[in-house]
């Protein structure tokens, strides 16, 4: 019952023995994720906190381990490439969880995404990853405020997503699978590419979508609900109160001088598109039961 | 990061973009070393030099109208230049409270014959560069692509490609130049390029771009600004930065790795995550109140973060109450608590608090917070925390 990852996910970890690597890895075991291998340059051969062989490329990890979806925990300066290295070894999903990536650095990667013979989907930079509840758990999100269910929800905020997540299980409501895209400008993944996986995955039956100002992406996505959705969906926009002109923590929510990028256009493309609107980041669970009884 | 127009023609001018002849003056001596390089017979332009646009239109807090002037003369150029030094400017992108100029650029002026407009921006949607290009120079380029969207050439560059001869071409003879102009002019976008890509610029823009009677075309005014990601790959770019053009408090804030933005209300927020943070200030904003601060102290914040975040919120005098707003992930709430009461400590805090706790050992950080004795207020919702705070402040 989910997208993207369950339980025959099979993940690698890049940067697996820095300080963040090593401590959300842990996590992730402890929630059940299989991790196959680890990635250090320089460490192969090495067995990580006693229980994951370390290679020192992602293709090792591959080839020797069957590694299918890759996490990244490596600094901003060397993030790009280690994606571009996931891409090249064929990993089917790269999930980036750093924060920092270089602008330009990104605009490389997407043009390597769309090369007519790529087989990776990235999700992130600047995420915080995903997870199929009861199944996987990617990324650094608490594991213990979700709870296996119906409900797709996308997000460009990390915390945020708590908030509606924790929102749902407390009203019983579990998740199919919950995915962090992430705050930056140029993303992997985009709100459009995530609804139209919930859209076509018969076990979600209703989508929860969490956005920003800065951008078209809700935009985007609104027009795609508006013509192929026909299950629930719900929808809220942080930073209807943010200022013009300057960006707000993630480096994708800012509004343009020209206005480009408002809550107000998101919030109207989501009427138009017959999402029922959260104005209230405490009631983003409550706009979907308006229109899902679950 | 944004630069001041001097430091981004002295850029403009290593990437072999014309500019006209300048030189930049912080200090009254400065002045007169910078004018005694120009001609007493010629124009001066004098231009203050702050980060923000609008400037020729602008007027200092004393009522000296204009933070750019064309000057005949020495004389005429220094007395320019004694008003605005050290006055504070006031442009309609500056705010009412203006900025302080701290600089001032000195050029040679030049005579026009036509002004066009030239910028490159990364493009957040198609994750490539585009040149922007109009005939309609000197003026607000947002307002020209509204009235007259056909003026504006757009052209896209594709990170991996890069810019083309061919596409120098295009815009050259869209904007209307032939025989040597075109050849002038593909210099200047291949310079401009190269810059663009080369320090991770997010915008380079020439406003305007200039051709003279003698059909030389050069660079009039220049903006940049830089990726805050990519500037520890630039030490060069990071000595650009003028930390007098920031606000005090959001400098401070970045030593200690918080983001916080300074606004215009009375209830300062303390939240983890971005998103939740502006999540926080609209709904201040939906009972009335008006948030004082954006401030995100990140996912892993430790006590010394969680005071330092509490001794700047506080160093605005506009402060009336806190709101603080966790939901602990890998954050845990603890360890946010054992942070308040530490501050409560080490800083006075003389306005109300409210503190709403979510998520990971919430009991426990509750607890803490009880046990505690420091004054505020448990929420239990961030409704509930809003409401309160908001009462609260507004008595």
């Amino acid at each position: 019952m989910s997208i993207l990852v369950n339980k025959d996910t099979r993940l690698v970890v890049q940067g697996i023995t820095g300080k963040t690597g090593t401590f959300h890895t842990l996590q992730c075991i402890e929630y059940g994720t299989n991790v196959v291998a680890g990635v250090t340059p320089g460490k192969g051969g090495q067995l990580w906190e006693n229980k994951v062989p370390v290679c020192n490329t992602v293709a090792e990890a591959v080839e020797e381990h069957g590694a299918n979806v890759s996490v990244i925990y490596v600094p901003p300066p060397f993030a790009a490439d280690s994606i571009l290295e996931a891409i090249e070894a064929e990993v089917p999903l790269v999930i980036c969880i750093t924060e920092g990536v270089p602008v330009r650095d990104m605009a490389e990667v997407r043009r390597r995404l769309y090369f007519h013979n790529t087989k990776t989907r990235l999700i992130g930079p600047n995420c915080p990853g995903i997870i199929t509840p009861g199944e996987c758990k990617i990324g650094i999100m608490p594991g213990y405020i979700h709870k296996p269910g119906r409900v797709g929800v996308v997000s460009r905020s990390g915390t945020l997503t708590y908030e509606a997540v924790w929102q749902l299980t407390q009203r019983g409501h579990g998740q199919s699978t919950c995915i962090g895209i992430g705050g930056d400008p140029i993303n992997g993944t985009s709100q459009t590419d995530a609804i139209r996986m919930f859209n076509e995955d018969p076990d979600t039956d209703a989508i929860i979508m969490i956005g920003e100002i800065g951008g078209s992406a809700e935009e985007e996505a609104c027009a795609y609900i508006k013509e192929h959705v026909k299950k629930p969906v719900a929808g809220f926009i942080a930073g209807a109160s943010a200022p013009k002109g300057r960006t707000m923590g993630h480096a994708g929510a800012i509004v343009s001088a020209s206005g480009v990028g408002t809550a107000e256009a998101k919030f109207a493309a989501m009427e138009d598109a017959g999402v029922s609107i959260a104005r209230n980041p405490s009631e983003i669970a409550d706009a979907l039961l308006k229109i899902y009884k679950g | 990061m944004n630069i001041h127009e001097y430091q981004a023609k002295r850029l403009l001018q290593d990437y072999g973009v014309p500019v006209p002849k300048g030189y930049a003056a912080q200090t009254s001596r400065e002045v007169e070393t910078a004018l005694s390089h120009l001609s007493d017979d010629e124009m001066i332009v004098v231009k203050a030099q702050i980060h923000a646009g609008g400037r020729g239109k602008g007027t200092f807090i004393d009522g000296y109208k204009g933070g750019v002037k064309l000057c005949k003369g020495r004389n005429a150029a220094l007395d320019a230049a004694n008003h605005m030094l050290d006055n504070t400017l006031v442009t309609k992108q500056t705010g009412p409270e203006g900025r302080k100029v701290q600089t001032i650029y000195f050029t040679e002026g030049c005579d026009i014959a036509h002004e066009y407009y030239l910028a490159i921006v990364l493009d957040r949607e198609t994750a490539q560069s585009v040149v922007i290009a109009s005939t309609e120079g000197g003026m607000d380029i947002e307002e020209v692509a509204e009235n007259s969207p056909d003026k504006i050439i757009k052209v896209s560059i594709s990170p991996t490609m890069g810019l083309r001869h061919h596409h120098c071409r295009r815009v050259a003879f869209e904007l209307g130049f032939s025989g040597d102009q075109v050849k002038q002019f593909a210099r200047i976008l291949t310079g401009l390029y190269k810059m663009f890509w080369e320090k991770n610029a997010m915008l380079v823009e020439i406003n305007p771009l200039v051709t003279t009677p003698e059909g030389k075309i050069l660079a009039l005014d220049a903006k940049v600004s830089f990726d805050g990601n990519s500037i520890f790959q630039h030490p060069d770019i990071q000595q650009l930065r003028d930390l007098n053009e920031e606000d005090p408090k959001e400098v401070e804030a970045s030593k200690h790795n918080l983001a916080y933005i300074a606004l215009d209300g009375n209830i300062a927020c303390m939240v983890n995550g971005a998103g939740l943070a502006m999540a926080t200030m609209d709904i201040i904003k939906s009972f009335g109140g008006e948030p004082a601060n954006f401030l995100d102290v990140g996912g892993g914040a430790n006590e010394d973060q969680v005071t330092a975040a509490f001794k700047i919120i506080l160093s605005d005098p506009k402060v009336k109450g806190i709101l603080v707003n966790i939901f602990g992930g890998i954050m845990k709430c603890d360890v946010i608590a054992r942070g308040i009461i530490a501050a409560a400590k080490n800083v006075d805090i003389k306005v109300p608090l409210v503190v709403r706790l979510e998520g990971t050992n919430v009991e426990e950080g509750k607890k803490l917070l009880r046990e505690s004795g420091v004054a505020l207020t448990p929420a239990d919702s961030l409704v509930e925390a809003a409401e309160i705070i908001v009462k609260q402040v507004q008595g």
